[in-house]
């Protein structure tokens, strides 16, 4: 556990809730990034634009804490590029087909108490660490 | 107007969020996925913080009849525990394990992840896209709480 970073975890997580509670104060939306995001290209037309400056704010928001704290931000992906295109379709799908993701089931759903949202993030929490362990293994790490 | 600006805002402090709690990382997310072998629980604290935050705000939040800059709270009406919800929950969680990456920090991190980040966004939007022709029209729609 030498990696484990509580406190910046809990503060970034912190900052996530703050986000989900802008966009439910002022827009009554709820923040769940695989919907806000596909909405930008499947929504209708006057429910567009507010999803594209959310993934604006989004985009530019590492950026600005680059250039604030003038250290480089660490990005390390080991799966190659057939696994990342893989993973990326897999991503797309799977976050539609099941209504959410990480934000939207997993934080803006359980705090409203959503059974869907506990039975989702339960599954693909656990799919997360059987696939982990699973390409561990096939790797042999 | 206004909702683009609070919807800028909101983008922004999740982002940041993102980079300070690391999940922008995709090291790190599978360092949590890692369950059975040199795990790092902190994914947990941020999910939890982020938990705590908003289900406190939330409530807060609904004492106002209606948001400050638009007409109603627009809320998921769905309940039925169903086979598309489970289906979507473990295909996402596959390729959330394969890659370290969910939506939220995939997008975030184009402008630092390189090639990598950028090629899994093009495949994301692919998957949304292929989700929607196939069976785009089945969806249940969220409608107004």
């Amino acid at each position: 556990m030498e990696n484990f970073t509580p406190l910046a975890a809990l503060i970034g997580g912190a900052m996530i809730g703050l986000s989900a509670i802008i966009l439910m104060a002022f827009n009554g939306r709820i923040a769940g990034i695989s919907g806000v995001f596909s909405g930008t290209l499947f929504a209708k037309t006057g429910d567009k634009a507010w999803r594209i400056y959310f993934i604006l704010g989004l985009i530019a928001a590492p950026l600005l804490y680059r250039l604030a704290s003038g250290t480089p931000l660490p990005f390390e992906m080991s799966a190659n590029m057939p696994i990342t295109i893989i993973a990326g379709l897999l991503v797309g799908f799977g976050t539609r087909l099941g209504s959410g993701c990480t934000s939207g089931h997993g934080i803006c759903g359980l705090s409203r108490l959503s059974v869907r949202s506990l039975v989702s993030v339960a599954l693909f929490m656990g799919v997360g660490f059987i696939t982990v362990a699973v390409a561990k293994m096939i790797i042999g790490v | 107007m206004r909702q683009n600006l609070t919807a800028l805002i909101a983008g922004a402090v999740f982002g940041i969020g993102l980079t300070v709690s690391e999940m922008i990382n995709p090291a790190k997310v599978i360092g949590f996925l890692d369950l059975f072998g040199n795990w790092d629980p902190s994914l947990a604290f941020t999910m939890g913080g982020g938990l705590i935050v908003t289900a406190i705000g939330y409530r807060l939040v609904w004492r106002r009849s209606t948001p400050i800059f638009s007409e109603q709270y627009q809320l998921p009406q769905n309940t039925q525990i169903d086979k598309n919800l489970a289906l979507g929950a473990i295909l996402f969680g596959t390729g959330w394990g394969l890659a370290g990456l969910c939506p939220g920090p995939a997008i975030a991190a184009i402008s630092i992840g390189g090639i990598k980040a950028m090629t899994f966004v093009v495949a994301m939007i692919a998957g949304i896209v292929i989700f929607e022709f196939v069976l785009g029209n089945r969806r249940p729609k969220t409608i107004a709480a």
